[in-house]
């Protein structure tokens, strides 16, 4: 007979390791199942790690943990063919402890946050691929993998297995997502050294910036560019739902080297040395499209419950704090003895009641709105760049009149009508 | 039956970077990985002992984070794991190195007595094929080095018979118990380890000896100072040039590349073996 666990978790991403380790430091029996060859391998995101949930869990994890930069300037850029509108904020309180957040490289993190798992008594296997969960009267009483005598049994089976999970699709919990329901996203990393990238976006050795790009990043399409200092190399990257880039017939690697020659990109980036090519898909279908995350001994938390905020660029803190959600009630469950829908639902008001659903809820349409009425990246932008160059252009014209000219050529480009309508309708979206 | 595998962390040679200006080993740009031949010498101790029944222990000198290569030989299915790790094996050659092996071996020896011990045929990162052969000096028990088989296990008469790789074909030899071997990757294939074993793996607490563990040490002999090895010069080869891509129908092509072939078939003929 295989062994019996309490807790068998299966993905050691952000979720599944906060999950495992909150569970093992309360004196479970944790198994950490893993398909990379180390946990990190195959993880992906742009690379902002949020310290606020990281914090929650283990405290002041900034003194040990693999860490690129601190970001203390956030820069938000509506960008143009030739041209960028760039609002932001610095602030040197991010510089120092606590910090607000920071740049990370996520094969090295996912590895020291897997490993304090581990230290808290989890036991790790890597390389190990979960191909179903055993089913037996209605209940999930353990996992099914790739390898011979793959059987392991366990009280909860946590569903940490990432954007697409096939677990919880069997089990019948979400169906196919739809490809408005998910981004691609590419991402390079690119070698640069560490006084090149400091004077290029103005930083201390200890210090990073993040850039957010909308408009002419995805040619206009719904979705985000970004680029984000790490010690000695960058991450850059674009996405899109994958409907717009089927829609736009566009191929993701186009559409990341259209970024890395736009004028405005290019010299942040020049001269480095591409040293690792990642893709991935994020769920950004947002509140509506969260499954059922608890059933008769299984739990889904992480990307694979679609917890992402993809206006905010929020993903592994909703990630992290889900586990952390997940194994308190996987702990009261162990002392009521009842790991039955009903007692792990318990997991779901939580989550309902945490800023995560609370969050996904707030911006429920705005994906929805942004994709249907593609004016407001295909459109706006480019007014707006136009508008400031206009304003900022010294020939001559009084200031006032050249206010009348730009909100003249904004309703006439639109009409005005449809730009109020715009406008409630973008407020009403995030409100 | 008690086999010991010697086992070595050794960087991922694969994917490895080497610094242009020091022309050393980047080890930083490469994870540590159990070297490949070792896997297959731990693989081919798993396959004898389906056989003969006993059990398996591995053995590795390196750093503390080297119980990760044992903790992978438990994967594949070695039964206990060996690291001995002290500063002052640091630095150690292939000879100070089979000397620590040795002792360590003896002391395995005192407790389980080890009927085989197998090695890789080299470390990917070293090349140098001598820690084997080494500690069967040291051991004073047969080498057989480039083993390709284990063809049979005579455990009444405590003999061995192996086919061992040669350039021109292979050899059998019958080798009395306990002897050492040194194996090549065509012995076996790297099975998928069985759930179980990751299991045990991933609990497995290697046992780990300092040097003040092992009985009757010349510590002259040990590390840097029992190295007598001197690296002179290190370089990377320079890359070979482009080669020469032929043209024309596939017939063309094909009557060019025999020509060249033809031209030097001496390469291909075999040379009689001494």
């Amino acid at each position: 007979m295989s062994e019996k666990f309490d807790v068998i978790v299966v993905g050691a991403g952000p979720a599944g390791t906060s999950c495992a380790y909150t569970c093992a430091k309360s004196g479970l029996n944790v198994l950490l199942i893993e398909r990379g060859e180390y946990p990190g391998a195959k993880n992906v995101m742009g690379g902002v790690l949020y310290r606020k949930q990281m914090e929650e869990l283990i405290p002041e994890f900034w003194k040990e943990a693999p860490l690129e930069r601190p970001v203390i300037e956030q820069r938000f850029w509506m960008m143009d063919k030739e041209s960028v509108v760039s609002f932001g904020y610095k602030g040197l309180e991010w510089a120092v402890e606590p910090y607000n957040n920071f740049t990370v490289l996520r094969a090295q993190f996912d590895q020291w946050f897997a490993g304090k798992a581990v230290e808290a008594g989890a036991l790790l296997i890597n390389e190990t691929v979960v191909t179903e969960c055993i089913v037996e009267n209605g209940k999930v009483i353990g996992v099914r993998t790739d390898r011979p005598n793959g059987e392991v049994y366990a009280d909860v089976v946590v569903l940490a297995d990432g954007v697409n999970s096939l677990l919880s699709k069997q089990l019948g919990f979400h169906k196919e997502f739809r490809p408005d329901e998910v981004a691609l996203t590419v991402m390079e990393v690119i070698n640069l050294p560490k006084e090149k990238i400091n004077d290029r976006f103005n930083l201390e050795d200890n210090q990073g910036c993040t850039i957010e790009i909308f408009g002419d990043s995805t040619k206009g399409n719904l979705g985000t560019a970004f680029l984000y200092t790490n010690k000695e190399s960058l991450n850059i990257g674009v996405g899109t739902t994958l409907s717009s880039m089927i829609n736009a017939k566009m191929k993701p690697y186009e559409l990341l080297d259209y970024l890395k020659n736009h004028p405005m990109v290019k010299p942040l980036i020049s001269g480095g040395e591409s040293a690792e090519y990642l893709a991935h898909l994020i769920p950004e279908g947002g509140y509506r499209s969260v499954p059922k995350v608890a059933g008769n001994g299984v739990i889904v938390i992480g990307d694979a419950a679609q917890l992402v905020n993809a206006i905010h660029r929020e993903g592994s803190n909703m990630a992290m704090h889900s586990g952390l959600l997940a194994a308190e009630s996987i702990i009261e469950a162990k002392h009521r003895g009842d790991y039955s829908e009903a007692s792990l639902n318990l997991y779901r008001e939580k989550l309902y009641d945490s800023f995560i659903i609370k969050d996904l809820e707030k911006y429920k349409d705005a994906a929805h709105t942004f994709e249907k009425y593609p004016q407001y990246f295909k459109e706006y932008v480019p007014m707006m760049n136009k508008a400031m160059s206009k304003f900022f252009t010294v020939d001559g014209t009084p200031k006032r009149d050249k206010q009348k000219q730009i909100m003249k050529s904004v309703t006439s480009e639109r009409g005005t009508l449809r730009v109020i309508q715009d406008i409630y309708r973008a407020w009403k979206a995030v409100k | 039956m008690h086999i010991v595998v010697c086992v070595k962390q050794v960087p991922d040679t694969k994917i490895i970077k080497i610094n242009p200006k020091t022309n050393t080993l980047d080890r930083r740009s490469a994870p540590a990985i159990l070297n490949p031949y070792d896997a297959h010498a731990v693989q081919e101790a798993v396959k004898i002992k389906e056989l003969t029944g006993g059990s398996i222990s591995v053995l590795s000198m390196g750093p503390p984070q080297a119980t990760a290569v044992i903790k992978k030989s438990i994967e594949i299915g070695a039964d206990r794991g060996y690291l001995i790790t002290d500063r002052a094996f640091a630095g150690a050659d292939t000879l100070a190195t089979s000397y620590a092996l040795s002792k360590a071996l003896e002391r395995i020896n005192k407790d389980h007595p080890v009927d085989m011990i197998i090695c890789g045929k080299h470390a990917i990162d070293g090349d140098t094929g001598q820690v084997g052969p080494g500690i069967a000096r040291r051991m004073d028990i047969p080498p057989v080095t480039n083993v390709i088989e284990v063809t049979e296990v005579n455990q009444k008469e405590k003999t061995v018979l192996l086919k061992r790789k040669l350039t021109n074909g292979y050899e059998l030899i019958q080798s009395e118990l306990p002897c050492l071997l040194t194996v090549e990757k065509e012995i076996n294939e790297i099975e998928y380890s069985p759930m179980p074993n990751m299991i045990e793996a991933a609990r497995y607490e290697p046992i780990i000896w300092a040097v003040s563990d092992l009985e009757n040490v010349d510590r002259a002999q040990l590390g840097l100072k029992g190295s007598p090895t001197i690296v002179g010069k290190m370089f990377t080869p320079p890359r070979p040039e482009g080669g020469k891509k032929l043209e024309g129908s596939a017939d063309e092509q094909v009557s060019q590349i025999m020509e060249v072939l033809m031209e030097k078939k001496d390469l291909f003929t075999l040379q009689p073996s001494k």
